[in-house]
């Protein structure tokens, strides 16, 4: 890995806890690392293991479950 | 207005005529950067640093792009080697005046300027810009300040370099200055005075244009007139050079507006005590003395300290922190003789979250009682204690002193052995109760409805929310302090109530919304129409959103991409509408903000377009975009285009969903037959619809049948015979005595019921939602010789008695009464939560009929919250004795010659107290039904710790199940009072009545699917589901259905088979996002 490296990150957030926490910390003007992808879901009960290890079979260096 | 057509860098722009290259360039979302432009002022040239290269009639030339005006066919060049090395010049120069000016450095980093090649002639701040001159002459209307001097000595200042008596102090000069170079006591000698944000109370600061708090509906700014420059003065209008859209309208005047209404509910909740009255406490005069309400800013995230625990004097992390209970609450010195009923456990949750947020704080809690009565409260308390460390010291603080260097505050109180003790601490936080708010009186006054000499509404105990006026309810902290919970519930009652007599008004003045037909897309290839929202400059002013908008037509699928100023705005609906139709979208991504707040407002516009609202996907690159990486511009270009291609990718693969029609069975069924259960199937039949009431015993009444006086003197058997002839009358009720409930399905809305009668036969009913109000019941203790004794007896007992004259209470020399048995111990910790005003009725009872007999109460706490404390305090007054008992220490009762005789141990005075009474009344807890275990399980609903039913939310939502359909309300909740389960029935009813006032539902869209062939029947949805749905069907395969799905979809990730769908969440369509994670 150079130094130029930028990992991709995923968030399988839950559409009532994590993503609208997201959303609070752009109504705050927070920042974190544009490195993150997140994609909502009804629940993060839906999460499947599948999701996570096609997630890296797409190309993504992390993956991470919120909700 | 005409347009002209121009080319920026290379690309064809079309503007209104008028505006500058500029602002032109701006509108394509191209940057150009710029020192002396300011919006909101008229274009100046002075930094040359926006100078562009423009071709007009054949002649190539730098011009500065603020001063420029459009012109037709002009080429414009922003970003030419030529161009690049103009203002790098200009940077160097600048540079050499104002080498310590950030904005400078970083632009010099941009341009790639590394060494000075000139001399630094003086380090000065002012970039000479202008911005400040213009802005006090040309918005201001007042000049304060302009340049003076030529050449290398010109400058910004005020005339004759003195203090200026013009100036207004409006502070524009340095807000508008990029480098700070303006400081406006060298400009007048008045001082600005910051405006105190309300929200964050006086801790923070807000500006004259503010939203009042996050959580506000409508989340829009407000102007505040009496700040306002231009509003004060006719000068400024500033903000509206900002505003797109011209949103702003200083114009706007109060209207007044007339409402027929057939009932009003009254909810102007309260305010905090003004704590400056309670002057011993140093509020006001000692900055680390702050409030319990400023306390719960500083804990959060947003609030004046970005959520760290800090200290007002000197911002640094305290770690002995104080809170004094009681400060405005149970004090007739400031005329405030209730008690607030909230601050026991604010302060208990403060001192956790404090800990929480840092773990070497030190939290003290100086206390009266602890009043920790609600549900699940006692549990919290004993770990705030014993797992957060939380100190609590009995007893109040007589003052407070400041050390004078380091602002530590020395507390003083009495100790446990009465003992003087000081204690210095470094926050002091006052846990203030809560007060009327003071205009509460003036619309009571205005609607002519009753107060009390407090100022909260006048009620009567037995008809909670009735306001002396008929048809004015009231709700909330105006009626007497109460929680969240409470309110909840209270509110919910008193909605009831305002509706009940207005029933049959229900819906009509509703217009029904007609939508055209929806297109079929079935077999189409997918269209996808991609709209990127610049949200104003929210999204554009990071988000490379003309770039966006490009790479969104590359994706495949797309057939149509553009960027638009507001996609929310109305106009951009009627357009989506418009290009749906003319392109044949048959799937639509908006890449603006959330779709938790705009996803709904794009599928109505899609719908009425007539496509399917599930056909439709938003990117969300604002909230979670620009507003998150606003110093990364680049990387949030990036990754704006990265959600549009997960989107788009994400979108073909969605299908079209259709929600049906579900009927409603227009009838409640109430389970018990007490206070709550009787009251909720009135409630229901007034409201219009029909209630069948089941109740196992004989009779109804349940424990209502066991009171024959309350608090306040009334007659619950009067209230009691009053409901029952109700009931009687009422052709809408159907009651069932004797009868079980032996078995529930359904699902809201169609539920199916076998009721099983006293005689053995059994009935079905069907009806659409269920009140459960099975009651609970008094604790049977098996101490202090309870059953083994006559004299012995609960406080339910002793008040039948009393009331029965079968023990007269002129034979009583003596009483002793023990709180708290069976509640707050091991095993039962919670709170019985009525027990203490019951002792305190009795006890006043007692006295009533014998001011001679001695009556001793032993207690831990006493929670007379509310209203109550003032009963407290007359039973105090009139000579109860009440002795504090530790738990580790109860009392011990024995029989000693046929005599009772009682032994306690009174930690205030340190010694043992030996009694010996005629009778001795315990306090027995609440206890949960001895079956709800069984029965929860029949009606699948879960119970808590204790044995009590378990509502959807503890706080939000205290009526309801997690199961739609299902309600909840009595002592089956937890442990209340006669007026607190009144008001808790009606409230179930208004939330049934959410369901009962409709035809039907529309059930299916995002539910989960079962595919009968694959289907094993394992059970394992069965057992995930949070929700109870799955069942096995007649086919012994597992069905889902559709009106109880919540749409979660933890079944279909369990199903080992893989058997079930969850609708628009599917594996291929949550998996289509990061397929294209990583494409470009």
């Amino acid at each position: 890995m150079g130094e130029d490296y930028e990992p991709k990150v995923v968030g399988f957030c839950c559409h009532y806890c994590a993503y609208s926490a997201a959303d609070l910390a752009g109504s705050m003007r927070l920042e974190y690392s544009p490195n993150v992808r997140i994609v909502k879901l009804m629940c993060t009960g839906k999460v499947d293991t599948l999701h996570l290890l096609k997630a890296f079979e797409d190309g993504a260096d992390a993956a991470f479950v919120a909700g | 207005m005409s347009t002209i057509n121009l080319e920026i860098n290379g690309k064809p722009v079309s503007v209104n005529e008028g505006i500058t290259v500029l602002e032109a360039a701006r509108d394509a979302g191209i940057k150009i950067p710029t020192l002396c432009y300011h919006e909101a002022l008229s274009p100046y040239g002075g930094c040359r640093l926006c100078t562009v290269e423009i071709t007009a009639r054949g002649r190539t030339r730098m011009v500065t792009s603020c001063t420029y005006p459009v012109e037709e066919g002009l080429v414009v060049t922003t970003d030419s080697p030529a161009v690049h090395k103009v203002r790098k010049m200009i940077i160097e120069l600048l540079l050499a005046r104002c080498p310590d000016v950030p904005i400078l450095q970083s632009l010099a980093k941009e341009y790639g300027v590394e060494t000075l090649r000139l001399k630094k002639t003086k380090h000065d701040d002012c970039i000479l810009c202008g911005l400040c001159v213009r802005m006090c002459a040309e918005r201001m209307g007042t000049s304060a300040i302009s340049f003076v001097g030529r050449g290398v000595d010109r400058r910004v200042d005020t005339p004759f370099h003195v203090q200026s008596d013009v100036c207004r102090t409006c502070g524009a000069c340095a807000f508008v200055c990029p480098t700070g170079a303006i400081k406006l006591e060298d400009i007048t000698d008045n001082t600005p005075i910051p405006i105190p944000s309300e929200f964050d109370t006086r801790l923070g600061n807000r500006a004259p244009i503010y939203i009042p708090y996050p959580q506000a509906i409508p989340n829009v700014p407000i102007i505040d007139s009496s700040k306002c420059i231009h509003l004060l003065t006719g000068e400024c209008k500033v903000c509206e050079s900002f505003c797109k859209v011209g949103a702003i309208n200083h114009g706007q005047q109060d209207e007044v507006v007339e409402i027929e209404v057939g009932s009003i509910i009254l909810t102007p909740g309260f305010e905090p005590f003004d704590a400056t009255i309670k002057s011993e406490y140093g509020y006001g005069r000692m900055p680390n003395v702050v409030t319990s309400l400023e306390f719960e800013r500083i804990l959060s995230a947003s609030g004046p300290f970005q959520g760290q625990v800090l200290r007002p004097s000197d911002a640094r992390h305290p770690v002995k922190i104080a809170w004094i209970q009681c400060v405005g609450s149970r004090d007739e010195t400031c005329g405030r003789d209730y008690c607030s009923s909230v601050c026991c456990m604010y302060a208990t949750k403060e001192a956790i979250i404090a800990k929480e947020h840092a773990s070497e704080i030190e939290p003290t809690i100086f206390y009266n009682d602890i009043r920790a009565h609600g549900k699940g409260f006692e549990r919290y308390y004993e770990s705030a204690k014993n797992k957060f460390g939380v100190r609590y010291v009995k007893g109040i603080v007589s003052g407070i002193k400041e050390l004078q260097q380091s602002k530590n505050l020395i507390l003083e109180y009495s100790g446990e052995e009465g003992q003087k003790v000081q204690e210095e601490f470094e926050m002091v936080v006052l846990s203030v109760g809560l007060v009327p708010s003071a205009s509460s009186k003036d619309l009571a006054e205005k609607l002519s409805v009753d107060i009390d000499r407090f100022g909260f509404c006048e009620t009567d105990e037995l008809s909670p929310n009735i306001t002396s006026r008929p048809g004015i309810y009231v709700a909330g902290a105006f009626d007497s302090p109460m929680d969240i919970p409470e309110s909840v519930m209270h509110a919910s009652s008193a909605a009831c109530l305002a509706s009940q007599g207005i029933a049959e008004a229900r819906g009509t003045m509703v217009a029904e919304k007609e939508y055209p037909p929806e297109t079929d897309v079935t077999g189409e290839e997918p269209r996808v129409g991609v709209f990127v929202c610049r949200c104003g400059t929210n999204i554009a002013r990071v988000v490379d959103v003309p770039s966006v908008a490009e790479y969104a037509k590359s994706l495949p699928n797309v057939v149509y991409a553009e960027e638009y100023l507001y996609t929310c705005s109305t106009d951009t609906q009627i357009k989506i509408m418009d290009i749906i139709k003319e392109h044949n979208l048959n799937r639509i991504v908006v890449a603006s903000c959330s779709p938790r707040t705009h996803e709904p407002l794009f599928q109505e516009t899609i719908r009425e377009a007539g496509l399917n609202k599930f056909l439709f996907e938003m990117a969300n690159i604002r909230d979670q975009c620009s507003w998150v990486h606003a110093t990364h511009a680049q990387e949030a270009s990036e990754k704006a285009k990265d959600l549009v291609r997960m989107a788009v990718a994400r979108v073909v693969n969605l299908e079209p969903l259709h929600e049906s029609p579900s009927n409603i069975i227009r009838k409640a069924l109430v389970i018990g037959g007490g206070l709550a259960g009787m009251t909720a199937a009135l409630g229901i039949a007034s409201q219009g619809f029909e209630a069948v009431l089941v109740e196992r015993e004989g009779e109804l009444g349940g424990n209502l049948r066991h009171l024959y006086y309350t608090l306040e003197g009334q007659d619950p058997q009067e209230l009691l015979s009053s409901l029952m002839a109700q009931i009687e009358q009422e052709p809408m009720i159907r009651v069932y005595k004797g009868a079980e409930v032996s078995a529930l399905s359904g699902y809201v809305g169609n539920y199916e019921t076998t009721i099983k009668m006293a005689d053995g036969n059994t009935e079905r009913i069907e009806h659409g939602v269920v009140i459960l109000a099975t009651g609970g019941v008094e604790y049977t203790p098996t101490e202090y010789l309870c059953g083994q004794s006559e004299k012995v007896m609960t406080q339910v007992e002793l008040e039948e008695r009393i009331a029965k004259n079968t023990l007269n209470a002129k034979d009583l020399k003596s009483v002793v009464m023990i709180q708290c048995v069976g509640s707050r111990e091991e095993d039962h910790m919670y709170c019985s939560r009525i027990c203490c005003s019951q002792a305190v009725k009795n006890a006043i009872k007692i006295k009533d009929e014998n001011p001679d007999a001695e009556v001793y109460v032993l207690y831990r706490d006493i929670r007379t919250y509310s209203m109550k404390e003032l009963k407290y305090r007359e039973a105090r007054d009139r000579g109860v004795t009440f002795i504090r008992f530790d738990v580790e220490r109860k009392p011990e009762v024995e029989l000693v010659d046929g005599r009772l005789q009682v032994k306690v141990f009174d930690s205030i005075l340190g010694t043992d107290i030996l009694l010996q009474p005629d009778i001795l009344a315990l306090s027995a807890a609440v206890r949960p039904q001895p079956d709800a275990m069984d029965f929860s399980s029949k009606l699948k609903l879960p119970l808590t710790q204790d044995g009590f039913y378990m509502e959807a939310h503890l706080k939000l939502r205290p009526l309801d199940f997690v199961n739609e359909g299902m309600y909840l309300c009595g002592l089956a909740h937890a442990p209340k009072t006669i007026s607190e389960s009144i008001s808790q029935a009606r409230g179930a009813v208004s939330r049934a009545v959410t369901v009962l006032s409709k035809t039907h539902l529309m059930v299916g869209g995002v539910v989960s699917v079962v595919d009968e062939d694959r289907c094993v029947a394992c059970l394992t949805c069965v057992r995930s589901c949070p929700f109870n749905v799955p069942r096995i069907n007649e086919r012994g395969v597992a069905s889902i259905e559709p009106a109880a799905c919540q749409g979660c979809g933890i079944c279909a990730s369990a199903c080992p088979r893989k058997a079930i769908r969850l609708r628009h969440y599917s594996d291929d369509q949550v998996m289509a996002k990061t397929a294209v994670l990583c494409e470009e």
